[in-house]
Order: C-alpha cells, then structure tokens, then sequence
C-alpha cells in the first residue's frame, strides 16, 4: 500500500477512534452503549409505572415528583398525575427509538450488514458517523423535554408515544416541552434516514462478488426491507410533525378544527409512519433468529426464497394497514372493512416465517445453545403476540379491546418480549464475535429463565385485564382489576432483576477473558462473520471474497 | 393499608356479579347487555379465543416436538432438507381459510355495529378536560344538558364503586335504540361502556355516532379511553338503564333540575337523517 493512502487506513485511538469514527464496528457498538442506556433508564421508568399500579390508588408517583421537581406537597399529586403520563410517553419512545432501533439497526446492522455481505466497511462511513450522534443529540433533547413546562403549570410532556393533537398541540401542553419533543423526533428521524439510505447503498453496491440478492444472508434482507420502510415513511413523520410545530409556534390550523384543520388528519399521518416502524422493530429480529436457528441446528434455512419474501411482503403490507389503529374515531364502513381485510393479510407471510423456523429445526441437530435457547423463546412468544395481533385486526372485537390492556398486553409479546428477546439472541449469538470473548452460557440461560418468566408474568394478565375493560395510560383503577395488577407488577419486577443478570454475564465475560477464536458455535455457523478472527479485524476484507455457492446465505 | 385489604376483597365478592362494572379477576368479557354485545361475546369466546388457543398450542407443541426429537444427541447428523413445495404451500393457503372462516361473522358484526337503526333517543355526549357533558334534545323531550363528574373518594357512598360512580347520572330507556352523538370540546376522549360494546372517539370538530339498545335495567359504567391529560385515569361514565315510565319521570325532573345550567339544544341532524 503505497505511503499516500495510509491515513484512510490508520487506526486511531481514544476519543478520536469513538467521537469521530468512521468504522462500521465502532459505530456499531456506539449504537450498542446508546441503546444500553436507553434500556435501562425505560426499564426504570417501566418498573415505577408498575410499581405505582401494583395497588389501587396513587403511592409512587407524587413522591417521585417532589423527588424530581421538587413539585410543592400540596400540588404533589397533580404532579404525579402529569408525571405518570410522562413516564409512560417517554418508556414508549425510549424504548422504540433508543433501545430497539439502537441495537438491531445501529447496532448489529451496522457491524454485521457490511462483514455478512462481504464488504469492508458501509458505503458512507461519515454519514453513518453523523447518523449516530444526531440519536445521541436528540436522547438529549428528550430528556431535556422531561424538564421544561409542558402542560399548563405541568413538567414535561404526557400525551402518549403517538403525539396526538389538540393533545400536543398549544390545547393540551402549550409550554415548549412538546417543541422539545419534535426537535428531538426530527433528529431521531433524520438519523434513521440517513442510516436507512446508507444500508440500502450498502446492500445494494458493496455485496462481495458473486453474492446475488438471492444469495444474500436473511439479516441483510431484513435489513433491506427496513431501510426501505424508513425511508418512505419518516419523511411523512417528518411532515406530520412539522406541521404540528407550526400549528404550535406559528398559527396554522392543520390540526384545529376551528381554523378549519382536522385532528384526525395527524392520525393518518402518524400511522403511516407508525405501523411501518412496528416492522421496522422486528424484521431485523426476524433475520436474526434466522441465521441463529440455522446455525444451532446444523441446517441451512429452511425455504429461503420464501422467507426473504415474507419479509418484502410483511413490509409492503405493513405500509398499507395503518388506519388498523383507528378503528375507532369514527371511520366509514368500508373504510373499517378494507383495514380488516388488509391487517388480516399480515397472518399469512408471518405464519410463513413461524413454520419456516420450525422446518429449519426439523431434521436439525439442535444444540441448545444459549443463542439458540432466545430463538426459540423468540418464535413462541411471537407466536403469542402475533395471534392476538389477528384478533384485534378485527375491527368488530377491537371495538371492546381498543384502548385497553388487551392491547398493551399485545405489541408488549411482539415487542417487550418478541424484539427484545431478539436483540437478546443477537447479543448472545454475536458477543464472542464482536469482544473476542466467550461469556458463560449457564449464566446466559439464567437470564433467560428469570426474563421469560417476568415477562410472561407481566404480560400474560394484562390480557384479562383488557377484556375486562380496564382502560391502558391509567395510573388508578377500580379495585375489581387489583389482583391480576399485582402479578403483573410482581414479574416486571422479576423482568428488572434479570437485568442485573444480564450486566453480571458481561462483566464476568471481560474478566475471565475466554478467547473465541474465530467460530465459537461449530459447523451450522456458515455466514462469513464466522470466517475472520474474533474480533475482526479494523478494516476486514481487504481482498474481497468470492462467494461461489450458497454457502454463506 | 392493613384494614383497606379485606375491605376491598369483601366488596369485591359482593359486587362479583353485578352487570356493567369490572368482575374482580375476571379473565374474560365483562357481562354484557346488547345484541351487539353478544354477538362480539359469541365472536370472541366462540371463534377467535379457540382459534387462538389452538394455533399458540400447536406451535409449543411443534417447538417442543422438534427440541426432543432433533436434538444433537438423539438426531446427530442433521439433514439437509432446505425445500418442501407441497408444505409450503399448505402453510401458506391453512391460514388463509383460516382468515376466511374468521372473516364472515367479522364482517358481519361489524356492519351491525356500524349501520345505526333509527333511534327514539338521541343524546350528545361531549368530552371535556376531565368529564362528559350530556344534552338531550328537546323535540324528544329533553331539551336540557348537565356535565357527569367522578365522585371524588370522600363523596362516595354505600354501593358507589371508587373511579366509576359519578354525580349526575346519564337515563336511557331499557330496551330502546339510543343513539348517541358523540364529540369533543379540548382534545380527544373516547366514550366506551363495556357492557354495550360501544367505543368511540370523541374528537374536536367531528360528530361521530354510535348506538346501542340495553336489555337490562341497570347502572353501567365505562371509562376514557384516549389519553387527555393529568385527570384521564378519572372521569368515567355512567349510564343508568330504566323503564320507559321512569325514564319520562326523569326527563321531567331533569328538566326542572338542569333548566338554568344550559340553553335548549335542538339536535341539528336527527330530523334531516331519516
């Protein structure tokens, strides 16, 4: 390598290797460390929503209002009241923006996208730099939101993750909160955009050659589909949200009625963008687990073709159902039944991927490992959430259901356990290739049982709960729905504990320091990550490899 | 707190089986009182739950068959079976059928949920920052509006049941068609009685509509159901359900009672409709 070209390729040290990197790896575990912190501070605020439900009446929140604000006694159970909707607004955006997304795309996307397609870094290494620090700035400003007026006489704003005007607009929280929550989803979208451009640039001209689309891994093809849906539907977030701040701050009426505006009208907006990123949520999960079944059953995927399309289609139906979120606000008939019809479609490619996974373990020879333990955790609970997601398609029964615990209950099996599992069985599955190190798979399982079993526990009665009517966002509740509230507080706190777990496998990783070497999990480990050392290098590929079968898919 | 437990469980057991308020740990649909009510119960309990059930349990089973079946040590040397057509296609046109069985008695709830028949009783329902207001209109009788607030914990009395009883009471007739007019006067609420299976947005600037026809005399309660602000946890809904006789005998008092607190409304769409 000639002298002149030996900065691009030099390894910078410190805060210049992190603060200004450039390298897909360190990105990645950027994205890895963000999403971390968001975890935790939105299973904190998750673990005081439980704690305060745990019993009928309030208890937590207006003591942890005077804590935080200092709120005046007397005033101290307003507060709390406002307090609890904040709380339960930013564990809904915290958890979606800056722990799910953080890990799946930012952060195995970003590390193991470019490595399983055999190039050496992403095709815009400085965007990928910017798009990590705009999430970083804009986790800033949602705090900072937390902060500041937002309802009248209020801290913060508390109006649900999806933001609904007059709500959010100068009727509900007329103080600069809510500007500080655009501000922040603007960045937060703009980092998903360019992020998104980036993969789809990647995937699309840095393949290594002789790696067709159809011989692409699944991950990648997750990845693809969910580049695609962010970057046709945050621009309309974007608009949405806009929209609102200039409704705000500027005097237009596109959400006020008596200016001649519409309500409903960000609804649709904000849908459109809203049900695309539930898939967004899971269809890197998706990939995932794929090559993890795979790998663990010594098997290649079962049916491939047919799993990538699922996921094509799983996102180009996922764009088309978004009023399934509005049953309720007064649309016409037919407009009811077309979302019905087209939600019900979303069963099908879905069932696809479910029997897929299990044809893959047919004929296998499963080794439980622990990565492959998650996975399977994975495909149950999916299984769980996705079968109430098809009663709910159902406008007819979603008019007893909407609004209630049912529903909580419903995208917390697909999301709290089904993406979080899958962000679990990531990490296992690719934590000796990313430190180098193996972690101890006793402790791994453990924090398994202790997770799958608080989860269960948390979520699993909130289904009665939303049959019997108790409505979600509530922080009091008749005494008849005190029972299954205590179970389900009970194992979100058994959930919390498997985080100490969680950190305790880790740490003691790092310092017992068992090497990996170069594949830790043996012959069904074919993608070409499990071809260089553990971990690769800075800059691997430099001589690109030449894929010749469909050994790698 | 250690007095408050055995309070809350032995008023628990007495209201166990009163209609229109949450059962204590109930793990199914509230009781209900409506046609459309029981058709969503049938739907629920007779279709969707035992389709649910059955495709959540045929996974475990699957996913536990394959776990004993192929693993490492009973199934050493896996197979490298990749391509099954004839599989595929079954688990691609099952769920299908499967969503047409569900789709019929779906499509057909909902119309009956949707067409509203024609009504005797029409009443505007508003949602404010944190309580509803109701008008009944005067060519049936009404003419008068009041607003619906909680009782606050120290109001309630014998057999009002905490975050549901409120002061003024909503009157319908039993077993008439009511058709309710429903909006918004700040930002979005949403008027929901579980036992009638209605739900509805009531949104600024819109004059959504729903309707249900109750067979049973009684009290029944809903909550807010779209978050509004501090108070959304706290301003519920009352409807009581009466004979036509006592129900003309309350419009009468209502009438006197509310005279001062609202001008007449006359409800602008209930004649032009029909």
């Amino acid at each position: 390598m000639a002298s002149s070209t030996a900065g691009a390729h030099d390894h910078p040290k410190g805060l210049r290797r992190f603060l200004f990197s450039t390298n897909h790896k360190d990105i990645g575990t950027l994205y890895l460390i963000l999403a971390v912190v968001g975890g935790l501070v939105g299973m904190l605020m998750s673990v005081a929503i439980r704690a305060e439900l745990m019993h009928p009446g309030i208890s937590v929140f207006p003591g942890l209002a005077q804590m935080l604000y200092g709120a005046d006694p007397s005033m101290a159970t307003d507060a709390g009241k406002n307090l609890y909707n904040v709380f339960i607004t930013a564990h809904g955006v915290l958890m979606i923006f800056f722990m799910v997304m953080p890990a799946l795309m930012g952060g195995f996307a970003n590390w193991f996208v470019p490595i399983m397609i055999g190039a050496p870094d992403m095709a815009f290494p400085r965007l990928n730099n910017i798009s990590f620090w705009f999430l970083a700035v804009s986790l800033i400003l949602l705090v900072m939101s937390m902060f500041v007026e937002g309802a009248p006489g209020m801290m913060g704003f508390g109006g649900g993750w999806v933001f609904y005007p007059p709500l959010s607009s100068n009727i509900g929280h007329p103080g600069p909160a809510m500007d500080f929550v655009i501000l922040s989803l603007h960045l937060a979208g703009a980092s998903s955009i360019l992020g998104s451009i980036n993969f789809i640039t990647t995937i699309f001209n840095m393949r290594a050659p002789g790696m067709t689309l159809h011989k692409m891994p699944l991950f990648a093809w997750a990845m693809l589909v969910t580049a695609f849906l962010l970057v046709l539907t945050l621009p309309v977030l974007a608009g949405a949200i806009t929209m609102l701040l200039t409704d705000r701050n500027f005097g237009t009426m596109f959400y006020d009625p008596a200016g001649g505006g519409d309500p409903l009208l960000f609804q649709h907006l904000f849908w459109f963008f809203g049900h695309p990123e539930v898939y967004v949520l899971i269809l890197p999960a998706f990939g995932l687990i794929s090559h993890i079944v795979s790998t663990f059953s010594k098997k290649p995927v079962f049916g491939y073709l047919g799993m990538a399309y699922a996921m094509v289609c799983i996102g180009f139906l996922g764009c088309i159902v978004w009023a399934h979120h509005m049953y309720t606000v007064g649309l016409s008939l037919n407009a009811q039944r077309y979302f019905v019809f087209a939600t019900m479609v979303i069963a099908v490619p879905t069932g696809i991927k479910i029997f897929s996974w299990i044809a893959t373990m047919w004929g296998g020879s499963i080794s439980f490992r622990a990565p492959m333990i998650w996975a399977i955790g994975f495909i149950f609970v999916f299984t769980m959430g996705g079968v109430t997601g098809v009663v709910l398609a159902n406008a007819s029964v979603d008019r007893q259901l909407h609004e209630t615990y049912y529903v909580v209950a419903h995208f917390h099996y697909t999301m709290s356990l089904g993406a979080v599992f899958g962000v679990f069985a990531g990490f296992y599955y690719w934590f000796p290739k990313m430190t180098g190190y193996l972690y101890n798979e006793t402790l791994s399982k453990l924090h398994f049982l202790v997770l799958f079993v608080g989860v269960n526990l948390t979520f699993f009665p909130q289904h009665f709960l939303g049959l019997a009517g108790m409505p979600r966002r509530y922080i009091d509740y008749p005494d008849a729905f005190s029972s299954w509230n205590y179970l389900s507080s009970l194992g979100a706190f058994i959930g919390a504990f498997s985080m100490l777990v969680f950190f305790y496998t880790i740490i003691e990783a790092f310092m017992k320091k068992r090497y990996a070497g170069y594949n830790p999990w043996g012959s069904g480990a074919t993608t070409l990550e499990w071809t260089l050392p553990s971990p690769p290098p800075f800059h691997q590929f430099e001589t690109l490899p030449r894929i010749t079968g469909a050994e790698h898919q | 707190m250690a007095l408050a437990l055995p309070l809350i469980l032995s008023a628990g057991l007495a209201l166990a089986q009163v209609e229109g308020q949450p059962a204590p740990g109930g793990v199914g649909l509230p009781a209900t009182v409506t046609d459309v009510g029981h058709d969503t119960q049938f739907f629920y309990n007779g279709i969707l739950l035992p389709v649910i059930t059955f495709i959540a349990i045929s996974v475990l089973g699957l996913l536990l068959y394959v776990s004993w079946r192929f693993n490492e040590n009973a199934n050493p040397v896996p197979s490298k079976l990749t391509h099954h057509t004839g599989l595929e296609i079954v688990w691609t046109l099952v769920p299908i059928l499967i969503l047409v069985f569900i789709s019929v008695p779906s499509f057909r709830l909902l119309t009956k949920q949707v067409e509203i028949p024609e009504a005797k009783v029409t009443i505007k329902v508003t949602g404010n920052q944190w309580y509803w207001s109701y008008k009944y209109p005067e060519d049936q009788g009404g003419g008068f509006g009041f607003d619906q607030l909680m009782k606050a914990d120290a109001d309630l009395e014998p057999g009002d049941v905490r975050l549901l009883s409120v002061d003024n009471e909503a009157v319908v007739p039993v077993n008439e068609v009511v058709k309710l007019q429903i909006t918004a006067a700040d930002v979005i609420h949403s008027f929901v009685i579980p036992a009638f299976s209605i739900r509805m947005d009531a949104v600024p600037g819109r004059l959504n509509e729903t309707w249900f026809r109750a067979e049973k005399e009684g009290v029944y309660y809903g909550q807010c159901s779209k978050i509004c602000g501090k108070d959304h946890a706290f301003m519920p809904s009352a409807i009581r359900v009466v004979s036509r006789e006592k129900y003309e005998e309350w419009l009468a008092e209502a009438k006197k009672k509310y005279a001062v607190a609202e001008t007449p409304v006359k409800l602008a769409a209930s004649e032009a409709v029909r």
